[in-house]
Order: C-alpha cells, then structure tokens, then sequence
C-alpha cells in the first residue's frame, strides 16, 4: 500500500504527465487548426487529414487530466474552476465547435465546407487563448488585478503562438510541397512569437510570485535550476538553424523540428512544475492539503499502474499506422 | 431573476441531457457496425462493405459530438457542484477514472485506425479495433451507470466528518439499482439505434435508393427491435420493482400515488396537483398499478403523504408516461413491419413514412427515462448523503444564466447542423454508394456472388 504523502504526489505527477501529454498532441492539433489557410481549401484538406485519425484521442488526455485533478484534488478543481468559470465555458465551447466542424466539414452538403472550415479555424485558435488565459490566471495566483488581466491576455497569444509552433513543425513533418515550404514559414513566425512568450512568462513569473523568486534564486537551487533556461534557448537556437534549410533534398530532417519543438515543451513544463510544487492552486493550497482519501487514491493507481502503459502503447501503434506523409482521408 | 441553484440544474439538464443523445446511439451503433465487418470478413459480399461504409460516417459524426459535449461534463462538477466532489469524491473520483482510463482512451485510441486505416492494416486488425471501440463504449456505460446508481442507491461507505469514504468497492459498484440500471440503458442504447438505423434505411428507400445495402440493413434493424422491445418491458418492470424496494417515493411519483393505497389504480392519465396533493382529470384502469407492483390487486403502495421528502411529482409522471406511450408504440412498430417482411411483403410508403418518423424515437424514451429517474431522486444528489441545494456552487446567477444561454444556443446549432447533415448523407448515399473499380480487381468473386436473397 502506499502511504497518503506519496500518493499525492503520484497523482500530481500522473496529472502533470496528461497536461503536458495533452499541451504536445492537442497542441500540435489545435496549431494545424490555427494555421489553416482558408483561401487555400485544398491545403485544409490535407492539413486535417494529417490531424484526422488522432485529434480525438488527443483531446482525452486533456479529459484525464481533469479528471486526476478531479480525483485526486477535489478541492483544487473546484477551488480553480470557480475563478476561471468564464474561460473555461469559452475553452468549453470552442472545443465542441472544432471537434464538430471536425466531422460536419466532410459530411456535410459540399457547399458548406467552407462555413465549417472557418468555424475550424476558429474554434482552434479560441480554445488555445483561453488555454493560455487560464494559464496566465494560474501563475498570478488568480488576482482580480488590472495586471493581472494583462499579464494573462499576454500568456493566451503566448500559447495560440507555441500550439502554432508545434502545429508548424508537424506539418513539416507530415506534409510535402508547397504546403510543407509554407508551414517552414509558419514555423518560423510562430516561433518567435512563441519564444517572446516564454521570455515574459519566465521573467513575470518570479517576479510577482516571491515563493518562485526564492526556489529559483536561492542557493543551492540556482544550480540545479539553470540548466532548465540554458536548454530552453539552445534548443530555440537549434529549432531556428533547423528551419533555415528546410525542406531538404529526400525530404531528410522533416521531423527534426517537430522533435525539438516537444522538448522545448517539456522544458517549459518543467519550469513551470517546478515553480509551483508542491502548490496545486500557487500560494493558496498544497497538493497535500487538497489530496482525496488515500483508499481511493490507491484503488485508482493499481488500475492506472495497468491501463495506462497500454494506452501509451496503443497510442504509439495508431502513430506507427499512420506513419509518414499524409494521404488523402478516406473512410475506406 | 432565477437563482443560481435553478440555474446551475437547468445548465446540467442541458448539458447531460444533450450529451447522453449521442452516446445512446453510439454504445449500440458500435456493435452494429462490428456485425456488418464481421460478416463482410466472412462472406465477402460487397453489401456488408456498403452498410458499414454509411454507418461508420453517422458514426463518426455522432461519436464526435459525444465526445465534445462529454467534455463538458468533467469541469461542471467542479464549476456547479463544488460540494458533490467535496462530499463523495473519494467514490464518484475512482468510477469516473476508470471511465477515462479503461474506455476513453480505448474508444479514441483506436476510433482512427476504426475509421481512416482500413487500407493501412489488415482486415483483421481493422475488424479488431471496430470490436475494441465497440468494447470501449460499453465500458464507458458500465463506470458510469455504477456511479449513477450509486447516488441513487449508496452502499459500501462510511461518512467521516461529513465526507463519504469507501468502505467495500464491489458493494458501491454493484450497488442494488446497478444491474437493473445498466440492463435498462445498454437495451435502450440497442433500441435507439435500431430504430435510427430503420429510420433512416426507410428514408433511403423512399427517395428511390434500391440499392441492396438500405434493405438489408432496415431488415436487421426491425429484427433488433422487435427482439428487444419486449425484453426492454421485461426489464424495465424489474428495475421499477427495484425502485419500489429501494426508493419507494420515486414510485409513489411515477404513479402519482398521493395517498398510501390499496389496489391503487394504473393511471393512464391526470394532472397532478402539487398544491392540493391530488389528482385532477384521472383516467386509470382499477386496481392495474397495484398488480404490476405487488403482483397483488388488492396489494399496498406507499403513498408520498409516508416520506418527508418527495420529488417534484408532475414531471415525474408525465415523464414516465411519455417513455411508457414511445415503448409501446415502438412494439406496435417493429413487430407489424417485420412480421411483413417475415411474410415476405415489401414495407409500403405509408409504413416506411413512420418509420422515418420514428428514426429518433429512441431519444424521447430514453430522455424520458432518465427524467423519471433523475428528478424522481430529487431533492438528494445522493439519496441520504447530499441534496443539490446543499451542493451548489456560490458563483453569481447572472455568470451561470450567461453559460447557460451560450450552451442553449451551441446546441440548438449543433442538433439543426447534424440532423441535416444525416439525412443529406442518406439522400447522397444513392449517387456514392457504388463499388469503385478497384474494389472489383479487388474482390472478384464477390461481385459475381448472389446478394443475400432472402432481402426483399
């Protein structure tokens, strides 16, 4: 059995584990979303197709991760999803209007593409913004503060800009032509943007947040920490010489950047983890103050111990199905 | 202004009774397209291919919605219903975790190779992962029907400190309403989406399809739903003696029993009178109610004036009405149109308008049902643990009427958008149903093969 301190903080790490799943795969699917050129109707069409057979998947890690929170930290999910009532129904109903534009873009009459098209786009770019909101709301311990408010509006395009990023570096992996010429571009753009972003967030973070200034800047910490930020920036150097010379003859390196784009993601997860452990809700609640009872919490973990290795591996078998350059999307 | 309690349950109703539209019809339709694969692996014949290539878009469209509109449903109990977690979380958080784990990742996981990789891996792996989506959407069935029973009929725990601990996990998962529950939702699920499949085969048949793929599936359709419209009767009655054991006011309400009552009669209709606690305008068949319940003319039911606290009765009893008229009607239905396709008579128009008109018949009973069971637990969110007023949260009305409007207003537009879209796709199945020239190099004996002759 295990004993209550340490299941908290396995569930917290299980749900840190599903938000940054859930920031990779929905954010490179939410980014394919945003980019989508809608003058260009035949590059959507290739574009969701490169996204078809995973988005769904992808949005469930996003159900887990709630849900942990949910379970593990009941207090916390009530206590976070009061302050961010607004946002979250926004994030809730660009979700369902994307996924369903998903599938009503290709059943419906043919002249409606169009219309589910932009409702696509849409939905894509408002759920990123009010992801980054609700971010941004996070690190500032939810104050009802003008910066606040700022800061957050800041944090939103910041996000829209790295699902960019990532939704850039998979089409360049996944696509070929004029199309895979173009998302180099995006790349690119959004990069910056995204890199802008992570530059502000790094510096606003400590700087409002004391308990975050002295876990990063106290002595021995700094040592151990530093490593996280000089990573983070060799690998924008690295993600920004790469896109110069793509694509490639033989289309060689097409997935380099969309792999440094996912470490570059986890950098930045665990920067921000490490800031606010063992806080779920910053400077408010710890995870072991909000943790449910620790019989529940073990019945769940042995049926997690189980299930989820397999969810990870047939995850990775559906990717191996699907793997290489998009085709045309058919249901058969 | 209405309060943020009224509006936080009108939000859930909306939310819950939306969402629970899509996966009725797809925990069945799931299983119906894993029989068209399976046969097709089977026999070959290219009239399976046709009727799992329709249903896998319905599909397809139908899971999406469920899924989006699930979402939804994992930040309400922590926007709406702060003390619901609070109080029970340490039961409702493991059943709605192994709902996740074991059958969302398994219904999403491999829903892409379901739908998109029949080319890219072998028939066999691809009829194995419509078998596992197929597993998955019950899967998700079964967790959360034991959650919904449990907080109909709690057992296994023990409250610390006004908080809900786990004591025995098969008692809380098996918990009495829990079978009879799940048995009543998985046949309505099947009913549901056979009648939808019906539905909208006859819809192809009237706009002049004659292709053999509408026949054959409207034929197993109407098979399916004259085979589980009694075995649904059947088991609805169990679970109605279920409630009478365990939650006997719900009864009192469905029946719209005032006073307790001996050879009280079946009510086919009246308007309950909440002030008053009577009745008005009674049409009832004497003593009936009373035998169905005690198996007794003359056997006694408990009146609502014996409980301190009852649910809304109005509601509760035309609801239950209102499920009972769908089921009986969908007897009428699908055992007068199989029996003339049994005696070898092809459906005319008349028979197949109505069947068009029941295509979503499904829905009505099944919305129906749960309002009698739902609003029939009021006013406990877990009987004997928690009320909802006890639960709300203390978020301002005007934010809660401002969601709940957006949330009114995405699914009028998602209903309009996806009924049209349904039928567009039946009355286009026509021009794209045809066998492409490669599948013919594909399967050659197939295509020389007589089609299935018993379809008429």
């Amino acid at each position: 059995m295990f004993e209550a301190n340490t299941l908290a903080v396995i569930f917290v790490s299980l749900m840190g584990l599903s938000i940054l799943l859930y920031a990779i795969l929905d954010g490179y699917d939410l980014g394919v979303g945003i980019l989508l050129p809608l003058d260009q109707p035949d590059e959507c069409d290739t574009m969701i197709a490169s996204i078809g057979p995973f988005w769904d998947a992808n949005e469930t890690w996003l159900v887990l991760a709630i849900g942990l929170l949910l379970i593990a930290f009941p207090a916390a999910h009530s206590f976070i999803f009061k302050e961010l009532y607004l946002p979250t129904a926004l994030l809730l109903i660009s979700l369902v209007l994307r996924g369903v534009a998903f599938d009503f873009r290709a059943k419906a009459a043919f002249s409606h593409k169009p219309t589910w098209n932009k409702v696509f786009k849409a939905g894509s770019l408002l759920a990123a913004l009010s992801q980054g909101y609700m971010l941004g709301m996070y690190v500032m311990g939810f104050e009802n503060t003008l910066m606040a408010y700022g800061f957050s509006l800041l944090s939103a395009f910041g996000v829209a800009a790295a699902y960019s990023y990532i939704g850039g570096a998979w089409l360049i992996m996944k696509t070929e032509g004029s199309l895979q010429i173009q998302a180099v571009q995006w790349a690119k753009k959004s990069g910056w943007i995204c890199f802008f972003g992570i530059v502000a967030v790094s510096i606003v973070n400590p700087v409002i947040n004391t308990e975050v200034y002295i876990k990063w800047f106290s002595w021995p910490n700094i040592i151990y920490f530093l490593p996280l930020p000089i990573i983070g920036f060799l690998l924008f150097a690295v993600s920004n010489q790469q896109l110069k010379y793509l694509p490639k003859q033989n289309d060689k390196d097409c997935w380099l950047p969309f792999v440094t784009a996912v470490m570059l993601f986890i950098v930045c997860f665990f920067g921000l983890a490490f800031s606010f452990f063992p806080y779920i809700v910053p400077g408010k609640l710890t995870i072991w103050q909000s943790a449910a009872a620790p019989e529940s919490l073990s019945f769940i973990l042995w049926g997690a111990i189980v299930v989820v290795p397999v969810i990870l591996s047939y995850t990775a078998f559906s990717y191996r199905v699907f793997w290489g350059k998009v085709r045309e999307l058919r249901y058969y | 202004m209405l309060e943020t309690l009224m509006l936080s349950r009108l939000q859930f109703a909306a939310n819950i009774s939306f969402h629970i539209l899509f996966p009725t019809i797809t925990i069945a339709l799931s299983w119906f397209l894993f029989y068209f694969k399976f046969r097709f692996d089977q026999t070959g014949d290219p009239v399976w291919m046709r009727a799992y290539r329709f249903w896998v878009k319905i599909f397809a469209l139908t899971f999406a919605i469920g899924v989006v509109t699930g979402i939804t449903m994992s930040f309400q109990f922590g926007t709406n219903w702060p003390k619901f977690m609070e109080t029970v979380g340490n039961i409702a958080g493991p059943l709605l975790g192994y709902e996740v784990l074991t059958a969302f990742f398994l219904e999403a996981g491999f829903l892409g190779i379901m739908l998109f990789g029949i080319n890219r891996v072998s028939a066999r792996v691809h009829t194995l992962a419509t078998f596992i989506v197929a597993i998955g959407t019950s899967l998700s069935a079964f967790w959360i029907l034991a959650l919904n029973s449990w907080m109909q009929t709690p057992q296994g725990f023990e409250m610390r400190d006004g908080v809900a601990f786990p004591v025995d996990w098969l008692a809380i998962i098996f918990n009495p309403s829990f079978p009879y529950r799940l048995m009543h939702m998985v046949v309505a699920s099947g009913l549901t989406a056979a009648f939808l499949i019906a539905g909208i085969s006859a819809y192809r048949l009237l706009k002049g399809d004659d292709k053999q793929a509408p026949k054959l599936t409207l034929k197993i359709a109407l098979t399916v739903a004259a085979f589980l419209t009694p075995v649904q009767i059947f088991i609805g009655d169990l679970h109605g003696l279920n409630t009478l054991e365990h939650q006997p006011q719900k009864i009192a309400a469905m029946e719209g029993i005032w006073h307790t009552e001996k050879g009280a009669p079946l009510l086919l209709f009246a308007i309950p009178d909440e002030e008053n606690q009577r009745n008005n305008f009674e049409i009832g068949i004497p003593k009936l109610a009373s035998f169905i319940l005690t198996h007794d003319l003359n056997g006694e039911i408990k009146g609502l004036n014996e409980f301190e606290n009852y649910p809304p009765v109005a509601p509760v009893f035309y609801a239950f009405r209102i499920m009972i008229a769908v089921g009986i009607l969908m007897l009428l239905i699908s055992w007068f149109s199989r029996l003339q396709l049994w005696r070898g008579k092809a459906l005319s128009p008349w028979l197949l308008k109505i069947l068009v008109a029941m295509s979503f018949s499904g829905w009505l009973a099944t919305l129906a049902g749960w309002y009698v069971t739902e609003i029939g637990r009021q006013p406990w969110l877990v009987t004997g643990v928690l009320t909802i007023k006890e639960a709300v949260t203390d978020i301002a009305p005007e934010n809660v009427g401002f969601t709940l409007v957006m949330y009114l207003i995405l699914y009028a537009v998602l209903m309009t958008a996806y009924l049209h879209t349904i039928f567009t796709m039946a009355s286009r199945a026509i021009e794209i149903e045809e066998i492409s020239d490669d599948e013919k190099i594909k399967r050659p004996i197939s295509i020389t093969a007589p089609l299935n002759p018993t379809i008429k």
